[in-house]
């Protein structure tokens, strides 16, 4: 017995859900692809997703990365760029949606423009990161501009406890430092340079500050 | 200078920002020496003998052999795929980000050499989206790979094709199991698939895929240009080589440190990690990531830090990543981050993963506002139990270790937490007398 007649497709007197007998594809007709002359999407958009579809043997595999465009182009995973984005791609935006809801990184709704995600995982909550997001979310305060959000342990434990900032690491952070790089932000200064993860030595070649206790 | 009880291999000249250009990785390391030899003198079998033979164990947490996963993969004229797994999630994890920030071509060399191994014409590198700077990082290196000729087509005029893509994540744990990475890179939501077939048989777009964590993938050049024989002079012999660990938590100087496995676990965390922060002691640690059972100080310790002296305590080496809790940090609220971890994660394909992780923080929350009695511990251990094994895939496992062992090692600061925290009765009491407002003063 195949799958498709456990699920009653062979039964005259069981509804018939003909996506179990014929599977169901985004690339179907009726599957309510936009068509780009409908969508009106920027050449610079278009042009860039199908580049990243060329990248790949599968042009569904460019799902993620055009959706990150979409998000780059309008500030978050808008409908209308999703339909511009599923038309490029000729997949549904409905089949673009949920992908773009899986993901925290990807916003479906209006976002700041800049996002500040402040890890709350383990080793940054043990060193203050509770704290560290209460101190942004006080210093964004009702500013637009700024999304902050509190975030799973973003991988740099290292500098506990720790932001991203517009996607730049930032760490260890003192709660009054929120407030500076706000400030930073919005004067166009560099943000916290001190503090840029990008610019800190390895581990092993800092000088010890406790001493060996071993 | 680095300290001198580490043993840097990996992470050689890592300090040098020059080691990012394929120049600088070039002059400093000789890279790329050894991908020319694989690829101009060296059989696929030949390539597969010497990183079995050199007992390299997968870095990205299951620890299994990568020689052995790569010679799974079915021979013949097929589409066949190398996926690096640079979706480092596992909190306490960061070892990945210092590796692809610090020499990317180390990576790329390991790729092609890897790819050369499993016959993959396409590799991918997944790397999360919120290590945007490792990415770009990982873009420019690969450009320079191909300006160079070491991808693209016919490779080093040996006939030989190897296509690189550096394929951006956009924030979901669970990308970093192998076959919701899979589904991921495909352009679907991360979910992960039932093995078997497993991804060596039927992976990316159904074709034989390797998937190797990025640590394992750096291994492989050094590997190939020196020997198993040298490889194996490093480590133990059921864990050779060295292994770049991430200290984080209560430690003075929390950091990847690249040391011989087998090392003493109190030379990690004393020695190298600086130790407790002052005045403080070490309560407890994660000795491989947030998902690895947590040992008591007094058990771990003075554990060789080794696959198998882990497994031996029944946690796990896992990626190699400790998270030290100090006598500040309170474990039924260490135990609840962590639940609270997984829940926001897990994917809600299985049941037990999605109920379990849910209902797990949902007690862990009613202890620790003093809502619970003593019997919802054995509830909360009765759910670990039903969730190990019973998924498509490890996630919901992940927790259940983790907040089990808490549960079964600390059972006492459980009980403590609830009973001064309040029983439901003295709530109740507490409320009739004082009014809700008090109630929830009190309880916070």
């Amino acid at each position: 017995m195949s799958p498709v007649d456990g699920a009653g497709a062979g039964n005259p007197n069981l509804p018939v859900d003909r996506a179990l007998t014929e599977g169901r594809s985004s690339d179907g007709p009726s599957a309510g692809i936009p068509e780009l002359h409908e969508v009106d999407c920027p050449t610079e958009l278009r042009e860039r997703i199908e580049t990243l579809m060329a990248r790949y043997p599968d042009r569904h595999s460019a799902s993620i990365p055009a959706l990150w465009a979409v998000q780059e182009r309008y500030g978050w995973c808008t409908p209308e760029g999703i339909r511009q984005a599923a038309a490029v791609m000729r997949v549904t935006p409905g089949y673009l949606e949920s992908v773009a809801s899986f993901y925290d990184l990807l916003h479906t709704e209006a976002v700041g423009s800049h996002r500040i995600e402040v890890c709350t995982n383990i080793s940054c909550w043990m060193r203050g990161g509770d704290e560290l997001l209460d101190a942004f979310k006080a210093a964004a305060g009702e500013d637009e501009d700024f999304f902050v959000t509190g975030f799973e342990c973003l991988g740099a434990c290292d500098i506990a406890p720790m932001a991203s900032i517009d996607q730049r690491y930032f760490g260890p952070l003192e709660a009054a430092e929120a407030g500076v790089a706000i400030e930073q932000i919005k004067s166009g200064a560099e943000v916290l340079p001190e503090k840029n993860q990008a610019r800190r030595p390895l581990a092993g070649d800092t000088p010890n500050p406790g001493g060996s206790n071993a | 200078m680095p300290d001198p009880r580490e043993t840097r291999v990996l992470l050689e000249h890592a300090d040098d920002p020059a080691l990012r250009t394929i120049d600088g990785y070039r002059r400093l390391v000789g890279g790329y020496a050894t991908q020319e030899r694989a690829y101009r003198d060296m059989e696929q079998d030949e390539v597969l003998k010497e990183l079995e033979d050199s007992g390299l164990r997968g870095r990205g947490g299951a620890g299994f052999s990568m020689g052995k996963k790569a010679s799974f993969l079915p021979r013949g004229e097929m589409a066949k795929y190398l996926c690096c797994n640079a979706d480092e999630s596992e909190p306490g994890a960061f070892k990945d980000r210092e590796l692809m920030q610090r020499n990317p071509h180390q990576l790329i060399e390991g790729i092609a050499i890897a790819a050369l191994a499993a016959d993959a014409g396409h590799a991918f590198i997944f790397i999360r989206g919120e290590y945007d700077a490792q990415a770009d990082i990982l873009d420019a290196a690969v450009a320079e790979a191909y300006e160079a000729g070491y991808l693209g087509k016919n490779i080093l005029d040996c006939h030989r094709d190897l296509e690189l893509v550096v394929h951006r994540g956009a924030g979901a744990y669970i990308c970093g199991e192998e076959t919701a990475l899979l589904d991921a890179l495909e352009g679907k939501r991360g979910n992960p698939r039932l093995k078997p077939p497993f991804p060596a048989v039927q992976g990316l777009y159904g074709g034989p895929t390797l998937i190797n964590n990025v640590e394992t993938l750096s291994n492989v050049p050094r590997i190939v240009a020196k020997g198993a024989d040298w490889f194996k002079s490093f480590g133990t012999e059921q864990s050779p080589g060295t292994k770049v660990v991430s200290i984080s938590g209560g430690v003075r100087r929390p950091g990847n440190y690249e040391v011989e496995l087998g090392i003493p676990t109190r030379e990690l965390i004393h020695g190298l990690a600086g130790g407790p922060l002052p005045g403080r002691e070490i309560k407890a640690f994660f000795p491989g990531g947030s998902s690895s059972p947590v040992l008591t100080a007094e058990e771990g310790l003075d554990l060789p830090y080794s696959f198998e002296a882990m497994a031996g305590a029944g946690s796990m080496l896992g990626s190699g990543s400790i998270i030290v809790a100090d006598d500040q940090v309170s474990i039924p609220h260490l135990a609840l981050r962590t639940a609270r971890f997984y829940h926001h994660e897990s994917c809600g394909k299985c049941t037990p993963c999605r109920e379990g992780t849910n209902w797990t923080v949902k007690m862990l929350e009613r202890m620790v506002r003093g809502e619970a009695t003593p019997i919802d511990l054995d509830i909360v251990s009765a759910v670990q139990e039903n969730i190990i094994g019973h998924c498509l895939c490890v996630l919901g496992d992940s927790m259940a270790m983790p907040v089990g062992a808490m549960v079964r090692k600390f059972r006492p600061e459980f009980e403590e937490v609830m009973a001064a925290a309040g029983s439901p009765l003295d709530h109740e009491l507490q409320a009739v007398v004082q009014g809700p407002a008090e109630t929830l003063g009190a309880s916070v």
